[in-house]
């Protein structure tokens, strides 16, 4: 176990399998047409011969099609062998690149993904109530962890780039922002329930702009 | 050339040079793990920091480009106190294994700690564990001690072309390793053990077994292959314990295939240690002269022949055609295979182009060989020059994962041909003939078509030898360059075992099947190697391995190189060259040289090639006049070697290349459990 | 004197109005785009180095000089040229990029065009950070709009120039900012950074030349243009030019983003944008200027400091992103840069010795110390091992994961050694004294 560990930041822990890969790993993984469809069109961004390129959106499709498929959004190995053959790429090429980058999950996750960033701008601004929050709704034991019913799996991130609208707590693809412990039970209890509120600010801001709204670009100040 | 001065020295390098390149020149060592000069720099240890003039920061010599002017300081403070900073950082999460570790001794990480470490420790916290890996049955890994150089990846990716090792995670959690748990598919994967600068890969057969100054190191060649790669040989009390490969720019460079290195332990293992002779149908012990005593009885006044194995140095061979020449016999071979050698002319057999002259290649057709199995040094070669680019390589035969990119030619002799499609336009074409292709009844033919197509793609030239036979035993190139071939009126191996002699002398040749000779013939089996032809012997000469006398040897390109005895051969064995000297004494007919320095000199006389110690091939062909030919048959080409781990008799005693053989040959599962 | 509305480039920073093209027009993006091309490669590159626009992403090199390292001439063998736009905002602090894409994104696509055209590329690469999933969304769609309305691609805006823009999705990981780890990551590899030389404008994505710049850098430059350098040239001090978003955060009253001129006085930055310092002025402790990597400064320089590159760098901190996090009385320092070192440890790419091992440890001796549980020469140690950090590796990050630490070191270590005591007095009474 390296130092730093949970709860304090910079564990790598997280959402990565480290070395071999557990037991839920599936024996088999084909690309589906929806993604098939994606990655040509990802590939097409690239110039001939440079296919490596599309790897990580290539990633992205084959978590997303696990969460389809499985209600667990992660890219087992057989996942990144399927992604080295579709790219032309070493296997091993393809590990490191998923094992490098953060956001893919190289083990099964929870059917929400609980990401709270711990960076100093939100720790300043209370992210440590949004993880007790994640704690107490989510059934959680810290980070890293699954809960029982396989609903929420919660994550430390670093700094996500919300730190105007901190604490910003990531669900899946969407940053909620402005957070304190309510916001988030709340939140966590609205998807227990099956519902998706709209993302961003929870309290009302205009994106960036301060509470209580614009100061500038009012099309009053002179 | 950029003009540098490295700590007042002025030198000149060329321009593109790095920093370290220019510092070494001027004769000052550079401290390096990452950096190795056969791969690629990822300039990432940063211990070659070094100073340059008004640059704020140390630069990292190896990944730096020199410029004319440049100003270097290899010991300022900044220099010494960034690569203390750098020791220090690596050490605090190398444990402190030192002493168990088989790297010790050897291991460049001590070495610079030396030099660059701290009388203590300033790290209060826990050190990092690293999880071990499986990475195949020849390498133990302890990543614990890992300083994550990646010169294992980068070997793995760039020499041995097998992209299966990386560095998986980031930051401290970063890992090297093949992710899921597999056995790398590589016959040069040992190198891997030399180029690690500390103790996390190390060889797993030689794990806990001596420390380096425990034992005595003997330059040698191995003969496992034909690329007669230079190899040291270390010894403790009489037992060879370690193989490990040299420098040798023109061969090797410094890399050795997976056989040599790790196959020795089948030297100790079915040894013939004493003579035997059969006695009532049985083999039973004897003495030297009993033994001796059977031999004259055996073989006195009958038509004799003799077969030269593989791997069999050229002074015995050279012993061996002198007595029977004295007995008045011509019925010598050395062709095992039965390949349809031509030994009329030497480049007729040779790598003529040299090994190192692969470099030059820019088209390659392979014939009826497997080059990455034939001899996996070369076949790297091949690759690291289809890696700078500009090269194209087709093949002819069965089809290879060469570990490069080959455009498939054909599969049998009538492809042969219309090659030279594939060849036109290259200024350096070759031709790679496995010897396994002329190991068929059209072999003479294929010879033949082989060279044609050489001299119809301008192969053929005064600057430029293109045509090239592939050899797949450290012995076959010396016993062909001697003649260990049918004399005047003499039989071949055919011959010989369709009864044409009475009595057959078998010098360590274990290649042929031994049911092939007639049940009447009187067998004397000379070797290190208790196998079939020895079961089939009626007498049993005991003799030496590789590792165990002073031989010469040639390799595939025609490079004659010395041997030298690291052990002595057990029991009652002897050299071989001694036996038959002995025996020619007990036969009447006296050899007329009774040191190896008599031999030799009356082989170099005999065969003046031997006096071309260490040179490579002749450049260039002045005469495109190719060998007889005949009608090529139509059967597609077939490899001689499928088991690269098991192909003569030491390698077939060995356990190391059993449990190689296991694992590579059987199919693996996807997550094999160690 | 503030900064008036019709002065600022961001004219939807806060997305009141919608990001689509046909309000983007509204908004004056992609008005006379033409034009500009038409007066050329130099002109532009001359007019961006007259109006002293300096790099947004962080280290501020004069982006005019920059372009002007790209080759003249398209590569004999016919290789490509590409401008690459870093959107990978991940220092701690900065969240300026998102704004530009999710609200400005034509600002930018607009921005791509020209500059690519001065550098002589035949497409560019938008990376963002894969974070900003439904920020690339909106980069997405604008794009598809640019080319549906003949913007980008073949003859792009009847240029009779052509230029292909594609948007490429990261995927976690701070160091992919650095420009040749980013390259490295575009091409389909870890995001681990480069040996320079070669530079990128010599040897970069794919092996060609290739530039890498900031979205900010980027989303200003067609407004320069049509505003004149003199304009842009005419705000800030002398070599400081211009505008520049900053995002202003911590303890603050009213955390937002706002476009101001440069060399605003840091007080005046969050006393009139940001709702002032939480419980007041003299309530402050610290702040860190530019984003994490920026040293911070106590509240003592904070008082008339100017924010910009050349003042803030007087006080051995720097602009930066031009994230400015605020940290009032209320905060143990002491952890927030310890958090920090988490961070840097946990973005180290681990390449480079000193940063792979070294941040670790600076971490772990961090952790000790927000407890007190270390001995006094040990701040001593941890100075000494960030400094035997910095400068010691490829790339910066180690440098700016180190920096904090010595900031803190500089300007709090009583309250370093306080805290280490008050840990002995509380855990070893007997020692005391």
């Amino acid at each position: 176990m390296s130092g730093g560990g949970t709860g304090v930041g910079g564990g790598f822990e997280g959402t990565h399998a480290i070395g071999k890969a557990e037991a839920e790993e599936p024996t088999h993984f084909a690309f589906d047409a929806e993604s098939e469809a994606q990655i040509a069109k990802i590939v097409a961004r690239y110039p001939e011969g440079r296919q490596a390129s599309a790897v990580i959106a290539t990633l992205y499709i084959a978590q997303k099609q696990m969460g389809r498929q499985t209600g667990s959004a992660w890219v087992p190995r057989v996942a990144m062998d399927a992604v080295a053959a579709r790219l032309g790429m070493a296997p091993v090429r393809v590990y490191e690149v998923a094992t490098f980058y953060f956001m893919f999950n190289t083990k099964p996750i929870g059917k929400f993904h609980l990401q709270v960033c711990g960076t100093t701008p939100c720790w300043l601004r209370g992210s440590d109530e949004v993880l007790r929050a994640c704690k107490d709704a989510g059934h959680l034991k810290g980070y890293g962890d699954t809960s029982a019913d396989g609903l929420f799996t919660m994550t430390e991130v670093e700094c996500l780039g919300g730190c105007v609208n901190a604490p910003v707590l990531q669900v899946d693809d969407d940053y909620y922002e402005d957070m304190d412990y309510e916001s988030t039970v709340k939140l966590l209890e609205a998807l227990k329930r099956g519902e998706r509120p709209k993302p961003g600010s929870v309290i009302g801001r205009q994106t960036s702009a301060p509470e209580g709204g614009p100061m500038v670009l009012t099309g009053s100040e002179e | 050339m950029a003009k540098v001065t490295v700590d007042g020295i002025e030198v000149e390098v060329p321009n593109g040079a790095s920093v370290l390149q220019a510092c070494e020149a001027a004769g000052k060592e550079i401290p390096r793990f990452c950096y190795h000069e056969r791969l690629s720099v990822a300039g990432n240890c940063r211990m070659c920091l070094v100073e340059v003039e008004k640059a704020p920061k140390p630069i990292a010599s190896c990944a730096y480009p020199v410029a004319d002017g440049m100003k270097v300081f290899t010991d300022t403070p900044m220099v010494r106190n960034g690569r203390r900073g750098v020791m220090e950082f690596l050490l605090l999460n190398h444990p402190l294994d030192c002493p168990i570790c088989d790297q010790g001794g050897e291991c460049d990480l001590q070495d610079q700690a030396v030099s660059y470490g701290k009388d203590h420790s300033r790290y209060r916290e826990e050190k990092r564990s690293v999880k071990d890996k499986y990475v195949g049955p020849l390498i133990k890994t302890i990543m614990n001690r890992c300083i994550q150089c990646t010169r294992c990846v980068r070997f793995a990716a760039e020499v041995a072309g097998v992209p299966e090792l990386g560095a998986t995670g980031r930051g401290e959690s970063m890992e090297i390793g093949t992710y899921v748990e597999k056995a790398l598919t590589s016959e040069l994967s040992g190198n891997l053990i030399d180029i690690c600068p500390v103790g996390a890969l190390t060889s797993r057969p030689y794990a806990y077994v001596s420390r380096p100054w425990e034992l005595r190191k003997t330059d040698s060649v191995d003969v496992l292959d034909a690329t007669g790669a230079a190899i040291r040989v270390d010894v403790r009390s009489g037992e060879v314990l370690r193989i490990l490969p040299r420098t040798n720019d023109d061969v090797n460079e410094e890399w050795i295939g997976d056989r040599s290195r790790f196959a020795f332990d089948g030297l100790k293992r079915k040894r013939l240690d004493r003579p035997w002779l059969r006695r009532d149908g049985k083999l039973v012990p004897a003495s030297w002269a009993e033994a001796f005593g059977a031999v004259v009885q055996g073989v006195r006044g009958k038509t004799i022949g003799a077969i030269a194995g593989d791997t069999v140095e050229t002074e015995s061979l050279f012993a061996l055609k002198a007595m029977l020449a004295a007995m008045g016999s011509a019925n010598l071979d050395c062709r095992q295979d039965g390949a349809k050698i031509d030994v009329s002319r030497p480049d007729y057999y040779l790598f003529n182009s040299g090994i190192a002259g692969i470099d030059q290649a820019d088209a390659i057709v392979v014939i009826g060989s497997n080059p990455r199995v034939e001899a996996p040094v070369i076949n790297a070669r091949i690759r690291r020059r289809w890696s700078h680019g500009g090269m194209r390589v087709g093949v002819i035969g069965p089809a290879l994962d060469l570990t490069y990119p080959a455009t498939q030619l054909g599969s049998g002799p009538g492809d042969i041909a219309r090659a030279a499609e594939f060849l036109s336009g290259a200024k350096h074409p070759m031709i790679l003939l496995g010897r396994g292709a002329l190991a068929r009844d059209d072999g003479a033919a294929v010879l033949a078509a082989a060279w044609d197509l050489a001299r119809a793609s301008g192969a053929l030239r005064e600057d430029w030898h293109g045509f090239n036979l592939l050899h797949l035993f450290g012995g076959q190139v010396g016993a062909l360059d001697l003649g260990f071939v049918p004399g005047p009126g003499g039989l071949d191996m055919a011959a010989m075992l369709s009864g044409g002699v009475e009595a057959l002398w078998l010098l360590g040749a274990d290649g042929f099947d031994a049911a092939r000779i007639p049940a009447g013939t009187f067998v004397v089996y000379q070797g290190h190697h208790g196998e079939a032809a020895a079961a089939r012997a009626d007498v049993i000469l005991p003799g030496a391995a590789y590792t165990e006398k002073d031989g010469t040897w040639v390799n595939t390109e025609g490079r004659v190189q010395l041997g030298r005895l690291a052990v002595m051969p057990p029991g009652e064995a002897r050299e071989d060259w001694r036996i038959i000297r002995a025996a020619s004494q007990f036969l009447g007919v006296t050899l007329p040289f009774d040191t190896l320095d008599a031999l030799r000199a009356e082989m170099r006389a005999a065969h003046p090639v031997f006096g071309r110690m260490g040179r490579g091939p002749l450049a260039g062909c002045t005469d495109d006049a190719g060998p007889k030919g005949g009608a090529l048959g139509a059967a597609p080409f077939a490899l001689p070697i499928a088991n690269y781990w098991q192909v003569d008799p030491i390698t077939r005693a060995s356990a190391t290349m059993a449990e190689c053989a296991s694992v590579y040959l059987k199919p693996q599962p996807l997550l094999a459990a160690e | 004197m503030a900064l008036a509305d019709k002065d600022r480039i961001f004219t939807n920073l806060y997305g009141t109005q919608p990001w689509n093209l046909e309000a983007a027009r509204m908004r004056g993006d992609w008005d006379g785009t033409a034009g500009i091309l038409a007066k050329g490669r130099d002109w532009i590159v001359e007019e961006m180095k007259q109006s002293g626009l300096r790099g947004r992403g962080g280290a501020g090199f004069p982006t005019g000089l920059k372009w002007s390292f790209m080759p003249k001439e398209r590569p004999a063998d016919g290789r490509p040229v590409y401008l690459v736009v870093n959107s990978d905002e991940s220092e701690p602090g900065t969240c300026k990029d998102r704004d530009i894409l999710r609200h400005d994104p034509h600002k930018l696509i607009e921005g791509c065009l020209i500059a690519g055209m001065a550098m002589g590329a035949t497409a560019g690469y938008i990376y963002y950070r894969g974070e900003y999933f439904n920020e690339g969304n909106i980069l997405q769609a604008a794009i598809d709009e640019a080319y549906e309305a003949g913007l980008l691609g073949k003859n792009a805006c009847g240029s009779g120039y052509d230029f292909e823009l594609y948007s490429h999705r990261g995927a976690g990981a701070y160091i992919c900012g650095e420009e040749t780890a980013l390259i490295e990551s575009l091409e389909g590899k870890k995001g681990m950074p480069r040996l320079k030389p070669p530079f990128p404008a010599a040897v970069g994505l794919y092996g060609c030349p290739s530039t890498v710049n900031n979205v900010e850098t980027i989303a200003v430059v067609p407004t320069i243009l049509r505003r004149g350098a003199g304009w842009f040239a005419g705000f800030g001090r002398p070599k400081n030019s211009g505008t520049k978003i900053f995002c202003l955060q911590g303890h603050v009253n009213k955390p937002c983003n706002v476009e101001a001129e440069m060399s605003i006085p840091l007080r005046e930055l969050i006393d009139r944008y940001a709702g002032g310092v939480r419980g007041g002025w003299d309530n402050l402790l610290a702040v860190i200027p530019g984003g994490s990597s920026t040293p911070m400064i106590p509240k003592s320089v904070c008082d008339d400091v100017l924010m910009d590159f050349d003042a803030l760098r007087e006080h051995k901190t720097g602009l930066g992103t031009a994230g400015v996090i605020v940290m009032d009385k209320s905060t143990d320092l002491i952890k927030a840069i310890q958090r920090l070192s988490a961070f840097y440890k946990h973005e180290s790419c681990g390449q480079c010795t000193p940063c792979r091992e070294g941040m670790g440890w600076v971490n772990r001796v961090m952790l000790r110390m927000v407890e007190g549980r270390a001995e006094i020469e040990e701040i001593d140690v941890l100075e000494q091992v960030t400094r035997q950090i910095e400068g010691h590796t490829i790339c910066a990050l180690a440098d700016g994961g180190v920096w904090p630490v010595q900031g803190l070191i500089r300007h709090f270590r009583p309250m370093m050694e306080e805290r280490i005591a008050e840990y002995k007095a509380k855990h070893f009474p007997m020692a005391a004294e």
